[in-house]
């Protein structure tokens, strides 16, 4: 079992390869240059590295988003193409699900990770591990802050808020969850790609074909087109 | 003595509305040509949309793949090269290609070549004819208008380009004057036969010798004409609107393409781009040429004027065997200039 595991879907960029007992290797940075540009020199620098060619692989795992519709759509096309042209099978698992596994795995409580959408707005979800399991517990979305904060303070456990952008929106989280917000530590900003190979691993492979980002929202013209086509009807 | 084995190479274009692998044998040879339209798509919003384009890409790019190697019967292994549109186009939509064509050229370890976009335009003509150098191309598309001095392979020399709109957006911007539904082109095209050129609209001649267009002011004067019109309670008939507008859109691109081809000498004038498809133009210029004996005018047929992969392949057959090559670093170039050594 060799394991690719690919994220573009925001600044930060990981390559991650999995085999059967351990991590192989990991390739991540988190600088705003240009994903398309680096993601197939990555992936084959670390290939190469690790010593495994292309037709070892096993399976492709890929950041599916939420996060940039360019970046996400950059992976997801170079993961497709090459689970159909190897003929392996692909899986893609949520940006932010990969997030929290990348900080949250040994934390009493709920995991926020959040991706910033602009505007006051996040990209986040909310996850809890139990038994070793990361279990989605409020489906990823797209929220104001202040309106993500305020339904948190309901919850009968800490929440610990997970994410490179968390400076943008830390202090309106802290206004109105006190102590009950904590805040992961700057070296578990960065989604893990082992931690993304390894939810992989063990979800359903999925037709690459019809394989798709999940972009969260519809594209602006899109949800103008719909809007009007209700108010004619 | 060695023999040369066949070429086959995989063409791969996203960059504007739509997603076309092809698979082309040396270079002269459609095997394979798929192309997936979204305009339907499109025609909901009177024009591309550059990010809903770019998600239809995604949704298709490797069932277009599959199907391009399914019609073709050709494995992966007997691929020599992947060429790939890097520009110009919507950014995003090229992205798609790019990262596709260099994911499939990194699998199987197989030479990635990159191509402009007008460079495939001008070679969908060698898919029906042998180029015969010098040349001249007169490219034609929703983009572009220029015209492109070949002295051999792989060599482009732009000795006119428009200074505004490309022919193509004028036909679109003036549809949209008379109502037509997008894209506008083929529509004009049709009234156009149905109507005579009697209204004098402008043509914009530039400073002689010069090789440029410029199409903004038949457009404002078309826009004009209309509202004067109106103004004064009367309507003209969009047939003969739109046969005036083509009559002079056509009688400056011919009239320059013949001027250009006797000054250049050319042996071969190759229309390229999607608005050869306009029936006005084919006929001036079939009509143009035919005192010209010793020069060949080479039309390609509707299919390949409009974006394919075909010639993208095809333009790509020549450029890997003069050597180019791209690696994994290649990324989509939006506003690419298409250059003398391509
Ligand atoms: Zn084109």
């Amino acid at each position: 079992m060799k394991i690719l595991s690919i994220d573009t879907s925001n600044y930060a960029l990981g390559i991650g390869l999995l085999d059967e007992t351990q991590v192989m290797g990991e390739y991540i940075s988190n600088i705003k240059k240009n994903h398309s540009v680096r993601v197939m020199p990555a992936i084959q620098t670390l290939m190469n590295e690790c010593g495994v060619n292309p037709k070892d692989l096993t399976k492709i795992v890929v950041a599916k988003g939420p996060g940039s519709y360019t970046g996400v759509r950059i992976g997801v096309t170079i993961a497709k193409t090459l689970a159909w042209t190897l003929n392996i099978p692909i899986t893609g698992v949520s940006s932010l699900e990969t997030l929290a596994a990348s900080a949250g795995r040994y934390f009493n409580g709920y995991i926020s990770p959040l991706f910033d959408a602009r505007r006051g707005q996040i990209y986040t979800g909310l996850y809890q591990f139990k038994d070793g399991q990361l279990l989605s517990v409020e489906s990823d979305q797209l929220v104001l802050t202040t309106e993500w904060a305020p339904k948190l303070k309901a919850m009968d456990r800490d929440i610990l808020f997970v994410g490179n952008d968390l400076p943008l929106h830390s202090e309106a989280i802290k206004d109105m969850l006190g102590a009950k917000a904590q805040f992961a530590v700057v070296t578990e900003h960065n989604p893990r790609p082992a931690e993304l190979a390894l939810l992989g691993r063990d979800k359903p492979a999925e037709d690459p074909h019809s394989f798709v980002p999940n972009y969260i929202r519809l594209a602006e013209a899109e949800a103008k087109w719909l809007e009007a086509q209700k108010n004619n009807n | 003595m060695t023999i040369k084995k066949e070429q086959l190479i995989v063409g791969i274009e996203t960059s504007c509305d739509e997603t076309a692998v092809a698979i082309v044998k040396n270079g002269k040879e459609i095997v394979a040509n798929v192309v997936a339209s979204q305009i339907e798509s499109h025609k909901r919003f009177g024009g591309v949309v550059p990010e809903i384009a770019s998600r239809h890409h995604v949704e298709q790019v490797t069932l277009v793949l599959e199907e391009a190697f399914r019609q073709g019967k050709v494995g992966i292994d007997e691929i020599d090269a992947i060429a790939v549109t890097e520009g110009p186009g919507l950014v995003g939509a090229l992205l798609i290609g790019v990262n596709a064509a260099k994911a499939l050229a990194f699998a199987h370890n197989i030479p990635l070549v990159n191509v402009h976009h007008i460079a495939g335009h001008i070679y969908a003509n060698r898919l029906i004819e042998e180029m015969n150098f010098p040349l001249l191309s007169l490219v034609v598309s929703g983009g572009h208008t220029e015209l492109v001095f070949m002295k051999e392979h792989g060599h482009f020399e732009v000795i006119g380009e428009t200074r505004d709109d490309a022919a193509g957006e004028a036909y679109d911007k003036v549809a949209r004057v008379l109502g037509l539904p997008y894209p506008g082109g083929p529509h004009i095209d049709r009234l156009a036969h149905e109507g005579t050129a009697d209204l004098d609209l402008p043509r914009a001649w530039l400073e002689t010798g010069s090789y440029d267009f410029s199409f903004s002011g038949l457009k404002s004067a078309v826009i004009n004409t209309v509202h004067n019109a109106e103004q004064r309670g009367e309507k003209i008939a969009p047939e003969t609107l739109a046969a005036s507008f083509q009559a002079s859109v056509v009688d400056v691109l011919v009239t320059k393409a013949v001027q250009a081809a006797k000054e250049y000498k050319v042996k071969q004038v190759l229309l390229a781009g999607g608005v050869a498809a306009n029936k006005g133009l084919r006929a001036a210029l079939t009509t143009a040429f035919e005192s010209l004996e010793d020069i060949q005018l080479v039309i390609p047929p509707l299919s390949l004027c409009t974006d394919n992969a075909a010639m993208i392949a095809a333009a790509g057959s020549i450029l890997f065997d003069k050597g180019k090559r791209a690696d994994l670093t290649l990324n989509g170039n939006p506003g690419l200039e298409i250059s003398i050594h391509n």
